[in-house]
């Protein structure tokens, strides 16, 4: 169960392959846009082209976040 | 306006035919146009052989692009309908991927708003393709033209 205190964060296809696992749950506490969110959950860089959903909107590196969203990362997509 | 995201398989013409009945008493006379694509899974991408493909999405994010993307399409031309439906999961050589269907008064709307669609979709929508080649599995990296 998601906590008031607490920032979803879930990875998706190749992203969530190279980092062996789908869903992270941090804790929201200065954390203030999906860059710091990232700096959080990984020590590399995030990878070139890499896309970033905030509340399943894309969103951008700077784009606020608040305790209770979901932050999603994900390769460029290829659908259709 | 109807999206569908999902695993089973599907055939698309049975689907418009089905969806187009279901609408037959509201619909009778208020279209003129028709504009259909289908995308189905090739044996071939990128230089090599296909032999089978999975699909990942975003559930939840997946739907609310495509619902945003239906609307956009039906703020910018004057449509009766759409239908939309994507598969994910496991897919065979052959299978239709995705259908996407718009009904309108004129065939210039129709066209347009039909390739909008599948447009957004392929570079915005929230899936994944992982095909089967004789080199392994692979992830596609990008969707080309």
């Amino acid at each position: 169960m998601a906590s008031m205190n607490v920032i979803t964060v879930r990875y998706f296809a190749s992203l969530r392959e190279h980092l062996g696992r789908s869903e992270d749950q941090v804790e929201a506490a200065g954390l203030r846009c999906v860059a710091d969110v990232w700096r959080r959950v990984s020590a590399e860089s995030l990878p070139a082209n890499t896309l970033v959903a905030v509340n399943q909107e894309y969103a951008s590196l700077a784009s606020v976040v608040r305790a209770g969203d979901e932050i999603a990362f994900f390769p460029p997509v290829t659908g259709g | 306006m109807t999206i569908r995201i999902q695993k089973e398989g599907f055939d698309p013409w049975r689907e418009l035919a089905a969806y187009q009945e279901t609408h037959s008493i509201d619909w009778a006379g208020r279209y003129g146009a028709t504009a259909v694509f289908v995308g189905s899974l090739r044996d071939f991408n990128q230089g090599q052989a296909v032999s089978s493909m999975a699909l990942e999405h975003y559930p939840g994010m997946t739907e609310g692009y495509l619902e945003k993307i239906s609307a956009e399409a039906c703020t910018r031309w004057e449509l009766l309908d759409t239908l939309v439906i994507h598969r994910y999961g496991p897919l065979s050589l052959g299978d239709p991927i995705v259908l996407v269907a718009v009904w309108s008064a004129h065939r210039d709307a129709a066209f347009a708003a039909c390739r909008y669609l599948i447009d957004e979709l392929k570079t915005r929508a929230p899936f994944w393709k992982q095909e089967t080649t004789p080199g392994g599995v692979r992830w596609v990296e990008e969707n080309k033209t």
